[in-house]
């Protein structure tokens, strides 16, 4: 691992992969893992937690925990939202405020962050798969694809198919008509993440978008969503190293100003 | 009428129904006096007037179980003037009311799947969709509700009801009156009033018609000036939750209004409510809150979510939250000054022009900033309630507008009055809690 010692570590329980991060205490991610969620989540969470501890030399080291599983880590010392922990998380890594955009496996969440790191307000998608991970999974599982792929050929297509749905189950149906028309499948992937990224960017444009435009959450992987979403809310969108444990890299910081306080 | 029907009604409800539910009323009072009854580690126990409370409505419901060829029926909306129904001895039944009884028993999922199995869409709000399923399958958790003699439905609060009460008027086949307010987008013209005013004029004469009895004008001076009365009492009750701690929160309004909406213009609700401001003066007095400790203060924008009320009561109360004033509550307080006994007709016409819902969302912002700055609250929850729009509209804008204008940091929270199914309990929390952080940090 790292000379350094892990004084602080984060938990995120999500509702499609878990991650645990522990920092150093610069606040420097030294160590993390990731795993598919588990449905048996406290055995899991248990261990990962475990894990990280034994890492650190240090099992009552404190521990933060997010994400929609987060009640159910029982040996966290404290449960913060993903919200509070990405808006930390980002705010670290990319050293400024803005807007946050977080595309999850369950939901998305527009994030205002000042400046000063803290969070102003927040908007997230409504009681509905449209505009989250789970969207893309389940068009990219349609085609029998993998995310990287379906990405690659939507930034790859020289052509588009509006999608009119928003509705994830629609749009599945949608997409099987338009190939059925003989639609080539490229241009409709393409179409089907500018669906979600519009479904994001409205959202988005609700709590008022301020620059820079910053993205974390699994979702963030995805070139062609990164370059959707720029040129939907015409702005630069920048990434912080390793989106995907920006909610669990948030938390441990939370744990680490816990140790110092 | 029928004469077995008044001895049913006399019987069942005036002597045996009384006296049994007042025997209830003193089992639970005393209950409530116990030491050691009360276990909650953040809440208050409830307020001593509960069990009347649970009397009013339990009397008011059974008198409902009896009225049917007793007494004359009329469904009214939310919003309708019952004045001049109740100065012609109408009993009413005010089926949002009803419906939101069924939401806190959770019966309005299976009632509501009975309105959609018949073909109303689940975009219907959940109040109709509630109320055509007990009209269509009898099942209530009330015992049984009266059909009615006659129908009144004002559009005060939404245009849904139109459809609504034809619904009703086809089903139950009786006369519906319809008292139509136009919409207020700035300033209430004497052309709008003297509209409303004929309306009622020609309510009258239909409801003196069904009711077979003339109109009794000393009679409608009396329970306006019992309406009035009570308004201005419940006003001054919500007005309390200013006190810090708030010795009553918007969850306790939420209950307590019942008698403000569905028997107004009765001496007894009167004496409730002064009963209820005496004991609110008590707590003030010796420093009692709702909340056994009262971190931060909110607001609430909205109807309630019937079925979470006691979810969201427990979860907020175990933060420290107190909500300690809502524009829906307030709706029945704030135009007490409006409503001239003197004059019943116009004062009614123009009272019933300006609730809330038929004034421009300006006007609701106002309300709200309002609220802010007179209870001191730390932040407003707008709950968008998926059925009901013209109370959601605008929530957005009154949200960037809070945060501009008074620096009040707002949630926008997705819910739904009355129907379970378009609400997550987990995605509420992950707000809710979010928001509470975002209060703290």
């Amino acid at each position: 691992m790292s000379d350094a010692a892990l004084l602080g570590i984060g938990i995120d329980a999500g509702s499609t992969t878990t991650k645990v991060v522990a920092v150093d205490a610069a606040g420097t991610l030294r160590w993390h893992r990731l795993e598919p969620t588990d449905p048996r989540m406290e055995q899991q969470t248990t261990r990962l937690l475990a894990e990280a501890r034994q890492v650190a030399g240090d099992d009552v080291l404190p521990a933060v925990a997010t994400g929609y599983g987060r009640a159910l880590v029982s040996g966290a010392d404290r449960k913060v939202t993903e919200i509070t922990c990405h808006a930390r998380g980002v705010h670290r890594a990319l050293g400024r405020g803005g807007t946050l955009v977080d595309i999850g496996g369950q939901d998305s969440k527009i994030v205002r962050i000042t400046d000063a790191g803290r969070v102003e307000h927040f908007a997230m998608n409504d009681k509905c798969a449209a505009g989250t991970g789970r969207f893309l999974e389940v068009v990219a599982g349609r085609l029998g694809y993998d995310l990287d792929k379906l990405s690659a050929e939507a930034l790859a297509a020289d052509g588009e198919v509006a999608i009119s749905s928003t509705c994830t189950v629609f749009a599945e149906s949608e997409m099987i008509s338009l190939i059925a028309r003989g639609h080539p499948v490229e241009h409709i992937v393409r179409g089907l993440v500018r669906s979600l990224v519009k479904r994001v960017s409205a959202l988005a444009r609700s709590t008022g978008v301020h620059a820079p435009l910053m993205i974390s959450g699994g979702v963030a992987h995805s070139a062609a969503v990164r370059t959707f979403l720029g040129e939907e809310l015409k702005l630069p969108v920048e990434l912080p190293p390793q989106p995907q444990l920006m909610g669990a890299y948030g938390a441990a910081l939370i744990a680490l100003g816990k140790r110092k306080a | 009428m029928s004469l077995v029907a008044r001895a049913k009604y006399h019987g069942g409800y005036s002597v045996f129904g009384r006296a049994l539910l007042r025997a209830e009323r003193i089992r639970s009072e005393r209950q409530l006096a116990k030491p050691g009854f009360w276990r909650s580690e953040h809440q208050a126990p409830p307020l001593n007037v509960a069990p009347r409370l649970k009397e009013l409505i339990s009397r008011h419901y059974l008198k409902g179980r009896f009225a049917e060829g007793a007494r004359k029926v009329a469904w009214v909306t939310s919003g309708a003037p019952i004045e001049f129904l109740t100065a012609l001895d109408y009993f009413l039944i005010y089926p949002e009311n009803h419906a939101a009884v069924c939401g806190i028993r959770r019966t309005a999922e299976e009632l509501c799947g009975v309105a959609e199995d018949a073909g109303w869409s689940r975009d219907t709000c959940s109040y109709a969709r509630t109320d055509f399923g007990a009209m269509l399958s009898g099942r209530t958790p009330v015992g049984k509700l009266p059909a009615p003699d006659l129908l009144v439905c004002c559009t005060n609060i939404c245009q849904t009801v139109l459809f609504w009460y034809r619904v009703l008027a086809d089903h139950f086949k009786v006369p519906l009156v319809v008292i139509d307010t136009p919409f207020v987008y700035r300033k209430v013209g004497d052309h709008d009033t003297a509209f409303v005013q004929r309306q009622l004029e020609e309510g009258i004469a239909v409801a003196e018609r069904v009711a077979e009895r003339d109109m009794d004008m000393a009679r409608l001076r009396q329970v306006t000036v019992a309406a009035r009365d009570a308004v201005k009492l419940w006003s001054e009750v919500m007005a309390r939750g200013a006190h810090k701690p708030a010795p009553l929160t918007a969850f306790d309004q939420f209950i307590h209004m019942a008698p403000i909406v569905e028997m107004r213009g009765q001496a007894f609700t009167v004496e409730y409510y002064r009963a209820m401001l005496a004991e609110l003066d008590e707590r003030i007095e010796k420093g009692v809150g709702a909340l056994k400790e009262e971190r931060r203060r909110l607001v609430w924008d909205n109807l309630p979510v019937w079925h979470r009320l006691s979810w969201l009561s427990k979860r907020l109360a175990a933060r420290g939250v107190a909500l300690v004033a809502s524009t829906y509550t307030n709706a029945w307080g704030e135009l007490a000054e409006l409503i001239d006994p003197d004059r019943p007709l116009e004062s009614a016409a123009a009272c019933y022009i300006h609730p809330i819902l038929n004034l421009g969302t300006g006007r609701k912002l106002d309300t709200i900033k309002r609220l802010v700055l007179d209870f001191d609250a730390d932040g407003v929850i707008l709950h968008s309630d998926r059925s009901c729009k013209p109370y959601s509209i605008g929530q957005v804008d009154q949200r960037a507008r809070l945060a501009s204008e008074i620096g009040a940091p707002s949630l926008l929270l997705e819910a739904d009055h009355n129907d379970p199914r378009a609400f997550s309990e987990e995605q509420a929390t992950a707000r809710l809690d979010a928001f509470l952080e975002i209060l703290d940090a």
